[in-house]
């Protein structure tokens, strides 16, 4: 693996946020607004609610958390977009690029967005509605972790599909979060969900990390182990998703996808 | 001792299913010799330029790139080559200058600065450093995808159809360039076009395609009278029309 190709990804993405606002403001937009709405539901909350439960570390910081994890998705699926949407695919993989630098290019480029989103989010919590990290403790650093790795999981997973199936699927990718969060419980404990959806969200990494949270907020014992096991969970569903791209990819290069692959050709 | 072929192809076969758009094509480019790869629409000109370039896998076949074989060690094979192709633009969101960087970290180009430099100089691009790839002019982008093209010192260059949405003024001197990249680098290069006065200027050999295998190869110059046509654009035709037969035109 060559360090420069890799950065080569990165910086084709960068050179991409710096010249153009359109992609830079919603880096900070979306989230600033799903904060803002999410922290007046949250004090309203608190206004009718009986008191002694802050709904804000367990509501606003939970929405926070689930953003981050949607930003990291994004961040990996957008850069990979911006290869369709410009049809590069013949340029980038007729160089010696490997899929693993590849990949890994995206994943540099989600950490810089979402670090971007994650910043802006905090920021606005804390100042304006008054949440602050510490009252996670400690184990707000592995709860981020899992998001983090979950996120580029789901990225590379979304990607993968957009490849095999062309340009149009990408809006199989936007909602995929939005899917998936019924099942993580991001609002409610995972006890609230019937049987047949409890048993798929043990098999999600972010379960665990709300589950985690809720437990901190009330004051109660929480099971690291729950962690690991969703921290051993998402280094699985990354080396999945890595093996399901690098797969696609070699089908799309037998077929000849990728050497015709066109909004025209394969929509 | 004749040096080794940069470029070795043998038996190359593409099939999608029911349809074999190339069939057992073997071809080898020498260091230093422009070879023109010629045929109708369809004639699987584009399929062998893609399976050389990695982005096609072959049914059957193996293409080697000074002595690498490209199935086998795919990235290191691709670092000895480069393109340029009418149907692949640069990303047009991003200026010239930033394609070059780009692509030259992608071909871990030494002395990047300097060799985008020069390239900006060689395709006189120079006043368009700072401008978007898309808003160019065709000719523009072309010159862009040439500069691409050059900026590692490919030992095998591909282009299909690079002259195509240029002037002749400018072609002229695009085919200049090439001829002497060739020469003073030894780089092998195989070329499609569907301008036979180009390819008979440029090209030191052609193979014609048809229905995927190579029905012709010759000298330009030669291959004509040899074959009964009154000239290369003529052979073509005749070529495509599938009025060769046992090697003669009727």
């Amino acid at each position: 693996m060559k360090a420069r190709r890799l950065a080569a990804v990165a910086l084709r993405q960068f050179y991409l946020y710096a010249g153009s606002p359109t992609r830079l403001v919603p880096l900070f937009a979306w989230v600033a607004i799903d904060i803002a709405l999410w922290g007046f539901i949250t004090r309203y909350l608190n206004s009718i609610a009986s008191a002694g439960f802050d709904f804000v570390p367990a509501l606003l910081g939970a929405v926070l958390l689930w953003d981050f994890l949607t930003r990291v998705m994004q961040g990996v699926s957008t850069a990979f977009l911006e290869d369709v949407w410009s049809r590069n695919f013949l340029n980038m993989f007729a160089t010696p690029l490997l899929i693993s630098e590849y990949i890994l290019g995206l994943v540099v480029t989600s950490i810089g967005t979402s670090v971007i989103g994650l910043l802006t989010m905090l920021c606005l919590a804390t100042l304006a509605f008054g949440l602050s990290f510490f009252a996670y403790g400690a184990a707000i650093v592995p709860f981020l972790l899992v998001l983090f790795l979950s996120g580029i999981a789901l990225g590379i997973a979304g990607t993968a599909m957009v490849l095999r199936l062309g340009p149009a699927s990408e809006w199989f990718v936007w909602p995929m979060p939005a899917v998936l969060s019924p099942f993580v419980g991001v609002f409610y404990p995972i006890a609230t969900l019937p049987s047949w959806m409890q048993a798929i969200s043990r098999i999600l990494p972010p379960s665990y990390v709300f589950e985690g949270l809720r437990a901190i907020v009330r004051g109660e014992a929480w099971s690291p182990a729950g962690l690991v096991f969703g921290f051993a969970l998402s280094i699985l569903y990354i080396a999945a998703a890595g093996w399901f791209f690098r797969h696609v990819f070699r089908v799309a290069v037998r077929t000849g996808l990728l050497a015709r692959y066109s909004a025209e050709s394969t929509s | 001792m004749p040096p080794e072929p940069v470029l070795v192809v043998r038996n190359l076969r593409k099939a999608y299913r029911r349809t074999v758009a190339v069939d057992g094509v073997s071809f080898a480019v020498a260091p230093g010799e422009i070879v023109g790869l010629l045929g109708p629409n369809g004639a699987g000109k584009t399929t062998t330029v893609n399976m050389v370039l990695g982005v096609l896998e072959p049914s059957e076949g193996t293409i080697t790139i000074e002595g690498i074989d490209l199935q086998k060690r795919r990235s290191a094979a691709l670092s000895c080559t480069n393109f340029a192709a009418v149907y692949a633009a640069l990303p047009g969101n991003l200026t010239v200058e930033q394609n070059l960087r780009v692509f030259g970290m992608l071909y871990e180009v030494p002395s990047l600065t300097a060799q985008i430099e020069e390239m900006l100089k060689r395709f006189d691009l120079e006043r368009f450093r700072g401008t978007r790839s898309g808003i160019l002019s065709s000719g523009e982008q072309t010159r862009l995808s040439l500069a691409k093209a050059l900026l590692n010192r490919p030992k095998l260059l591909l282009l299909d159809e690079p002259t195509a949405s240029i002037d002749p003024a400018i072609a002229r001197t695009i085919r200049a360039t090439i001829r002497n990249f060739a020469e003073e680098n030894q780089s092998a290069v195989l070329w499609t076009s569907h301008n036979m006065y180009e390819v008979e200027e440029v090209c030191h050999r052609v193979l014609f395609l048809s229905h995927g295998r190579i029905l012709l190869e010759g000298d330009p110059k030669l291959l004509p009278r040899e074959h009964g046509a009154a000239n290369l654009e003529e052979l073509f035709v005749q070529v495509a029309n599938e009025q060769l037969h046992d090697g003669v035109v009727r």
